[in-house]
């Protein structure tokens, strides 16, 4: 009679891609809404006095120069890292809000360690990179026990923790491993033979591009075989989909929440390793920040998909540098946050509006097919 | 196939006649030839199978899909619909399944949502729509109050909320989209008393339902739709449940009746002072013991409520409990659920959205949920896609699930297919030990007598099940064993082959002890 679309079809679902959108639509609708954003933008910058076409011409100009695209695919790089972070308990109903705290916390450890030159050559490089897992992973799990032995809400425990994260990075860096330099304060450099060399990807510009960005690629790979292809990826996506059904299949909720947890944090951890290894080999007062944050729009722009998440991944760090130029125009680069904002409200808005229409159009399809044997039936009769 | 005693012969025009009408959706025919005539100030019941064509034939009626052919004519003028706007022009309501309530605002201001009355052009105006409701509400019975919150108002009142709705904006012909779906049994009959103040009113009823026994108890015609054509229409008075449910299926009704005996004296699996409790102590299943034997059929008989969805749970490890159970003579009431389901125990649950599917997830996904750690479904920590699409595929062809493929959602299929979809996916694997809640719960007559046999082929084949049902006849036809459960106790053992529906149904509210 009524086709049901159950309990579990929510805005939150829908939201977080736990409800796979299919087909063209799943592409259509973040297209639109990133026209949409910046006609939204192009109004901004008239209103404020600005030549709107103008300005996202110079943007896309300097945006699309070899030297640019460099840095925007190393900016990419790590909000990648950091999106799959939070993807990957947003697809089981996680709110990893804490992978700030979680891959800054990883970042300033792993810079100690690193400085440290404990170990010559590779090994130190991937003694650091174990390092930073473990420590996000660690800092994550916390979140995690908590929320399965006492029910704290991840949400709370995660924001709180980025504070608690930042207090303890200051004072690691002022007090602890922090080494005083001209205005800078950070950790010991990393030596050169532990460095992950850059790789010229792009013609025409003497920048080298993160070599870590192989590691981003293959986390995306993992994450997709992870969730799509193992069973604990099946268990992990179902308590997102349906907890009360994961329960009576078997799934430990409780214990999947905090292994989740766990390698959503260890995954937080390698955020900020390919600018640790790659730029600064070293943990000081400029070292990127909000990587977090910008995670958690980019998951929700990609839905959590590793391809839509890259995709997000190279607007959010195109938009990021291509930014840089407005100063020289006189706009104020502030006008990216704009659109930043703007794009994540209006995919938001376009997914919501892709994901009915495709409701009703499988509803539609499967009467039709079942409906097809029958009208042929009645009509014999 | 053509049954057509009609017993009313309206003298007046009918309030609603629909002559001929056939829509048709690309490729395929929704509805065909649809002949319905509903006699003014009477409760006329649409009865047909999931997917039968109840839904599209309301939809035209109430103006949201326009017929390819036929005509619709309302109090004998020839009407035709654009929107549902200009049904309630023409005097038609729908009351939906699903309610459409605002929880956080009053009756009042539910009622008046979208059609304000005005003061003065700006203003709302309370005291008038106040007025109107009182007014509607005492002349139909419905007993709601204007001024409280829905939120605080239980199922049945929101559905006369509903009802007062429709009837504020004007409607004198309701149509009721599966009514009783969310109301317990006391609720209907309220309701039941509400639909008969209304036609004393003069107003027209339709009342859309797979509750057989609910149509036959209020209406005054019922029509039944069959692979969208109308089939017959009869006499409430003159027809049986069960004839009317082969007018459904438009074949033989098989029965539940279980006929001979497949008991065996192995026990599969043992229950022993078994006590579950609520979070304040209270024992809500208390020192339950019982075995199920291979090949039999334990059947659990109580007005919900009374422990048998904790029992089930404890059983399946989702609930802590205390006393012991063994699966084949092996204490597993330390066993986490899924050890318990590896070593045979499948589960048909009593809510399938809730605990047995993945709605928005694939067919052969949802024959994994359970599963996960069994072939075909897995190899090693690895899920094995082509293996459980194969079997996902034998499991819609032997268990008839209607879809036109395993690739579409779950959340497409009508209820019976997707109950059919579970017990095919619970039955593979050679389970030991079966529990099957509810088994038939809102599905249609047809897919009901499939599952029955299912059940009793499983059984055959030495399958120990425990069944817990509201249904009644299904209890005494397919049990072997029958127990009444009464707040939380096992308080008497009935024999299926002797007991009658009624006997069962007052040991079950605890009015005497049965044999």
């Amino acid at each position: 009679m009524t086709t049901t679309t159950g309990p579990k079809d929510t805005f939150l679902n829908r939201l977080l891609g736990r409800i796979p959108l299919t087909g063209w639509l799943a592409l259509a609708a973040p297209v639109a809404a990133v026209v949409f954003a910046g006609l939204v933008t192009a109004l901004v910058l008239l209103v404020t006095g600005n030549p709107p076409v103008e300005t996202l011409t110079t943007m896309v100009e300097y945006g699309t120069q070899p030297r640019t695209m460099v840095l925007t695919l190393n900016s990419a790089t790590m909000y990648y890292i950091s999106a799959i972070a939070v993807a990957l308990g947003f697809r089981m109903n996680l709110f990893n809000i804490g992978v700030d705290g979680q891959y800054r916390l990883a970042a300033i450890l792993a810079a100690a360690v690193g400085g440290s030159a404990v170990l010559p050559g590779f090994a130190l490089t991937v003694l650091v990179i174990v390092v930073a897992m473990a420590v996000g992973a660690a800092w994550a799990a916390i979140a995690g026990i908590l929320k399965a032995t006492r029910g704290v809400s991840e949400v709370i425990s995660t924001i709180m923790l980025n504070t608690i994260a930042s207090s303890i990075v200051a004072y690691l860096l002022v007090n602890v491993v922090g080494v005083r330099r001209d205005n800078n304060i950070g950790t010991r450099p990393i030596p050169e033979d532990s460095w992950v060399p850059g790789v010229a990807l792009v013609p025409g510009t003497q920048a080298k591009v993160f070599g870590l960005i192989f590691l981003a690629i293959a986390l995306g790979i993992g994450f997709h075989v992870l969730l799509n292809r193992t069973r604990f990826g099946f268990d992990l996506r179902t308590t997102g989909a349906n907890r009360e059904a994961a329960i009576a299949s078997g799934v430990n909720v409780k214990r999947m929440v905090v292994i989740a947890m766990v390698i959503s944090g260890a995954v937080a951890g390698l955020a900020g390793m390919p600018q640790l290894l790659g730029a600064s080999y070293s943990y000081s007062l400029d070292f990127p920040a909000g990587l977090g944050f910008n995670g958690i729009a980019i998951a929700l722009l990609g839905r959590n998909n590793p391809i839509g998440v890259a995709i997000g991944a190279l607007l959010w760090g195109f938009l990021d540098n291509s930014a840089t130029i407005l100063d020289l125009q006189e706009v104020p680069p502030e006008i990216v946050q704009i659109m930043q904002g703007v794009i994540v409200l209006s995919v938001v808005i376009g997914y919501e509006l892709a994901h009915r229409y495709r409701i009703a159009a499988e509803q539609r399809k499967v009467s039709r097919e079942l409906a097809a044997p029958a009208a042929v039936e009645g009509a014999k009769a | 196939m053509g049954e057509a005693d009609i017993s009313s012969q309206p003298v007046a025009a009918p309030a609603v006649e629909l002559v001929g009408i056939t829509k048709r959706f690309p490729g395929v025919v929704a509805n065909r030839d649809i002949h319905l005539s509903v006699a003014k100030g009477q409760i006329h019941a649409i009865v047909g199978e999931n997917g039968a064509g109840k839904s599209t034939l309301m939809k035209i009626l109430y103006g949201m899909l326009r017929p390819d052919e036929g005509v619709i004519s309302v109090d004998g003028t020839k009407v035709s619909f654009h929107s549902p706007a200009d049904a309630i022009a023409a005097g038609i309501g729908m009351v939906h399944q699903h309610f459409m309530l605002a929880d956080n605002l009053t009756v009042l201001e539910n009622v008046i949502l979208g059609s304000e009355p005005r003061k003065n052009g700006v203003a709302i105006d309370f005291a008038a729509a106040r007025r109107k409701i009182r007014e509607i509400s005492d002349a139909y019975g419905l007993g709601v109050d204007p001024d409280v919150l829905v939120e605080d108002l239980g199922v049945g009142t929101r559905q006369r909320v509903e009802i007062l709705k429709v009837l504020y904006r004007g409607a004198r012909i309701l149509i009721l989209d599966e009514p009783t779906a969310v109301l317990v049994p006391h609720e209907v009959d309220e309701l039941f008393e509400n639909l008969k103040e209304l036609v004393r009113e003069g107003l027209t009823v339709i009342f859309i339902s797979h509750h057989l026994d609910e149509v036959l108890k209020v209406a005054d015609a019922i029509t039944v739709i069959r692979r969208g054509t109308t089939v017959a229409t009869v006499d409430p008075g003159s027809v049986t449940a069960r004839r009317l449910a082969e007018l459904m299926v438009g074949s033989e009704l098989p029965s539940p009746e279980t006929r001979e005996s497949t008991v065996t004296d192995v026990v599969a699996l043992s229950v022993r002072g078994l006590t579950v409790r609520s979070p304040d102590g209270r024992p809500v299943v208390d020192d339950v013991s019982f075995d199920v034997r291979k090949g039999e059929v334990l059947g659990i008989a109580g007005v919900e409520g009374n422990g048998q969805a904790e029992l089930v749970e404890a059983i399946m490890g989702m609930r802590a409990s205390t006393g012991a159970i063994l699966l084949e003579g092996q204490d597993i009431s330390h066993w986490p659920t899924l050890k318990r389901r590896e070593a045979g125990v499948a589960f048909i649950p009593e809510d399938r959205h809730r605990h047995g599917l993945l709605l928005e997830s694939p067919l052969w996904e949802n024959r994994i949920l359970g599963h996960q750690t069994k072939r075909p479904n897995v190899k090693g920590p690895w899920i094995d896609r082509a293996g459980a699409r194969r079997d996902t595929q034998r499991i819609v062809e032997v268990y008839d699930v209607r879809t036109p493929g395993i690739e579409v959602d779950a959340a497409a299929l009508s209820g019976g297919n997707q109950q059919k979809l579970i017990v095919g996916r619970e039955m593979s694997g050679d389970p030991v030990f079966l529990i099957a809640a509810h088994p038939t719960r809102g599905v249609d007559v047809g897919a009901q007598a499939a599952i029955w046999d299912h059940l009793r082929r499983a059984r055959a084949e030495g399958l120990a099940v425990l069944l817990i049902s509201a249904d009644l006849d299904e209890l005494i036809g397919l049990s072997d064993t029958l127990k009444v459960i009464l707040r939380g106790r096992l308080v008497a053992d009935v024999d299926p082959a002797s007991v009658t529906p009624e006997e069962l149904g007052s040991a079950m509210t605890g009015a005497g002890e049965a044999a």
